[in-house]
């Protein structure tokens, strides 16, 4: 019987473990297990996209949100497009950085909007009632398609309806969704008759993208306007006449019940100030050799714009 | 250095998360599985139906349960209840399994005396059957823990955060040391919870210290277990 | 959404049974990979856990290495590999045999040490060397012990190959990884159902040479002993780690 008690007295030990240590990981930037339930009223939830540019612009809108007194935590890292989105209107998050373009097509396939002011206007009746997007900031960053200097030069390409005449297979390196996406392989197909296969590299154009393209693993990378790699490594980033990619304007697409004056002014101000320059030198920050966290960019870019209360 | 001591209070809070993710599997594994595995060996014609259904759940990959789960409980997507459940389906998994053979390689002749001095069954089970399987069931238990911290960091995948952020993170800006961290972070955990349970083991079970003193029946059959876990 | 009818019909519709991202193609490229880590791990574990068995020295260093290796984070020592080495088969390869080596070697040691020493002994005395006692005594007994360590790494290789299609990989686990991108259940579960069954035919076709290794005379002469011997016959299938 002594083990009995032994063992009851080690399990309420455990337990009281597992406590203490649910206790400590609450109120902390990352932590998603306290957040979820307090839905409705409750801190806003910001979640974030898969890649690193997304995650620093969730970081922006948190801060800011926290220092003018709203209720947040974040959510980073989460997934594609298709996930993200998911979670937003399932509730487990609120608020995600969203690229006007993107959105637009995943709510409406068949859209003809091109520019900026064509792609904002649509996206209001094409978004799920109860979600809206706030202003649009003038920071675009967008899908390319990018070729190597020597493969442009080889075979006489500068735009993508020039890879009709490339003998050799095409492969594409991006993330697996883009074998879905509209401006992604059934773009290539339908707009310029090219077929291209896809080497699925999850690192949203990231280093191992870069280095695949550089040795030929692959012919054509999906590399974000803003990254500095496109410049570093000389790339070709191939025209679109047919505009498959459409405007990409970064900004917040939220849950209506979260919106609130204040929401709206704070986040407001945050795409009032944000550019595309701005974007391609906190991406720096990320992925070049400091390697800053998310937080510490955001923070220094909220201090440089006076966002800060 | 620099990247270390900036991020400093985020790796400990990722490492809380990791760790606080990574008790609940460890201790539904072992409280479901002993009843389970009891009742498995006890009824012998249950113990296949059992093993096979655990050797199922066995097979099935982790990150495919983790997205499942909502659509079949209604857990929302970022949830970390989902990453939570199923690696206590695992840790269910494994337990039941080493639970079944610990009890199995009780010595009959041990059952058979209890019996012949009185103990009830329910006695038998908390003074004779359960320590003796004490240090196979510990051994389980310190694989299904390390298993499990392992594990956690997969569910960073689908968004729920741990340590395996730094995975996700320190690849899409190919950044090692971040990768790095997020390694020596699981392994740091997983050492510290087997430290615990090996503390634990000692507490609940002296005698396995003093194992020259004792009779083979606890040791002989706990060996290959023991082997296995290490 | 019914996700489970909505897998079924994507199992069943031909169009994913052809081509290079087909069933069958993934299926195979799959069983490649993990036979291919299960061949490499065998090679480096086999002969450790072997010369520790038989030799009874080192024991507590393979002991010491094997959990060591088990608290490695498999997505992270993956990530970290292809973030140094660049993309290719070589990282996840190296991954996923580091992976496989515990349950071998443990398998390896303890088939070898559960070998009765009377037998080694008797062996010894008629005359036998090292070698000849290793590969004509203790090699043939410790067969179904190793096997059961091959099975357990096996199961962990089928579902771990899946985790590691985060880099561009064939294999099963693209539909996972892929589907889940898009948010095409259907195609993650179906995916996943494929995964579960070479899973189950894997285990069951071990479970099966586990059997047939066992030397005849063992099975003879274990019959009156059976029930105390239960448990090790269950060595290496027991206490196994997942890791997918």
């Amino acid at each position: 019987m002594a083990l009995k008690s032994r063992i009851i007295s080690a399990a309420a030990a455990a337990a009281l473990g597992a406590l203490a240590l649910a206790g400590c990981s609450s109120g902390n930037p990352l932590d998603s297990s306290t957040t979820s339930s307090a839905n409705s009223g409750g801190a806003i939830v910001v979640g974030s996209a898969n890649f690193p540019e997304s995650e620093i612009i969730a970081q922006i809108y948190t801060q800011a949100l926290a220092s003018n007194g709203v209720k947040t935590s974040i959510k980073p890292n989460i997934g594609a497009r298709e996930a993200y989105l998911k979670a937003l209107q399932d509730g487990s998050i609120d608020l995600v950085p969203e690229y006007s373009g993107s959105l637009l097509q995943y709510y409406d396939a068949k859209t003809t909007a091109q520019s900026s002011t064509d792609v904002y206007a649509a996206l209001s009746d094409a978004l799920p009632k109860g979600y809206q997007v706030l202003n649009q900031s003038k920071a675009e960053d967008k899908d390319s398609y990018n070729v190597t200097k020597a493969f442009s030069e080889k075979y006489n390409v500068t735009s993508l309806s020039d890879l009709k005449s490339v003998s050799i297979p095409l492969t594409v390196g991006a993330n697996p969704e883009f074998a879905d996406r509209p401006y992604g392989i059934p773009g290539l197909k339908s707009a310029y008759g090219v077929t291209a296969t896809l080497d699925p590299i999850s690192d949203s154009g990231g280093p191992l993208t870069v280095k695949a393209l550089q040795d030929g693993t692959v012919q054509l990378a999906d590399i974000y306007t803003t990254s500095s790699a496109i410049k570093d490594n000389g790339f070709v980033t191939l025209k679109d006449p047919k505009n498959i990619i459409i405007a990409e304007n970064v900004l917040p697409v939220i849950n209506s019940k979260k919106v609130t004056d204040k929401v709206k002014s704070v986040l407001n101000a945050v795409s009032g100030a944000l550019t595309t320059d701005d974007l391609v030198s906190m991406n720096d920050k990320a992925s070049g050799s400091a390697k800053e966290s998310a937080a510490q960019i955001a923070k220094e870019w909220l201090s440089e714009k006076n966002l800060f209360q | 250095m620099n990247w270390l001591i900036e991020n400093a209070g985020q790796i400990w809070q990722l490492t809380l998360i990791h760790a606080g993710l990574s008790v609940p599997p460890i201790i539904v594994g072992l409280v479901l599985s002993v009843p389970i595995g009891w009742l498995a060996n006890r009824y012998r014609a249950s113990r296949g139906t059992v093993l096979a259904i655990v050797g199922i759940l066995y097979a099935v990959p982790s990150l495919p349960l983790f997205l499942v789960l909502p659509s079949i409980i209604g857990t929302k997507v970022l949830d970390p209840a989902n990453v939570v459940i199923s690696l206590s389906i695992y840790a269910v998994a494994i337990m039941v399994r080493t639970a079944s053979d610990a009890f199995a390689a009780v010595d009959v002749d041990v059952l058979l005396a209890a019996t012949a001095v009185g103990f009830s069954t329910w006695r038998r089970f908390w003074s004779v059957e359960l320590p003796l399987a004490g240090p196979v069931l510990l051994s389980g238990i310190r694989v299904v823990s390390v298993s499990t911290i392992s594990l956690v960091s997969v569910g960073s995948v689908i968004g729920v955060p741990s340590l395996g952020y730094f995975f996700l993170r320190g690849f899409q800006v190919g950044f090692p040391l971040e990768i790095g961290v997020g390694i020596v972070g699981t392994i740091v955990i997983a050492v510290v919870f087997d430290l615990i349970l090996a503390g634990l083991g000692r507490v609940l079970m002296p005698w396995t210290h003093r194992r020259s003193r004792r009779t083979r029946v606890a040791i002989r059959d706990e060996t290959p277990e023991l082997v296995e876990a290490a | 959404m019914n996700g489970w009818s909505d897998a079924f019909n994507w199992l069943l519709d031909p169009t994913n049974w052809s081509g290079p991202g087909g069933i069958p193609a993934r299926t195979e490229e799959h069983l490649v990979y993990t036979l291919v880590t299960l061949v490499v791990a065998c090679i480096i574990a086999l002969p450790i856990g072997l010369a520790v068995g038989h030799t009874g020295k080192g024991r507590g260093v393979a002991v010491q290495f094997s959990g060591a290796l088990r608290a490695l984070p498999t997505l992270g020592v993956l990530l970290l590999l292809a973030t140094w080495l660049g993309l290719g088969f070589g990282p996840p390869l190296v991954a996923m045999v580091l992976l496989a080596l515990p349950p071998l070697i443990a398998g390896a040691y303890a088939g070898v040490e559960a070998v009765d020493r009377q037998t080694i002994d008797a062996a010894r005395s008629i005359g036998m060397t090292g070698w000849q006692v290793l590969f004509k005594v203790e090699l043939p007994l410790a067969l179904p012990i190793i096997i059961g360590g091959v099975r357990s790494a096996c199961l962990q290789v089928i579902a771990t190959w899946t985790v590691a299609a985060y880099l561009p990989l064939g294999g099963l686990g693209r539909y996972i990884y892929d589907g889940y991108a898009v948010q095409n259940y259907a195609e993650m579960l179906g995916g996943s159902i494929v995964v579960i069954i070479l899973a189950l035919v894997a285990d069951g076709v071990f479970a099966i040479v586990q059997r047939l290794v066992v030397p005849r005379g063992v099975v003879l002469g274990r019959a009156s002993d059976v029930r105390v011997r239960q448990s090790r016959s269950l060595v290496g299938t027991s206490g196994s780690t997942t890791a997918g």
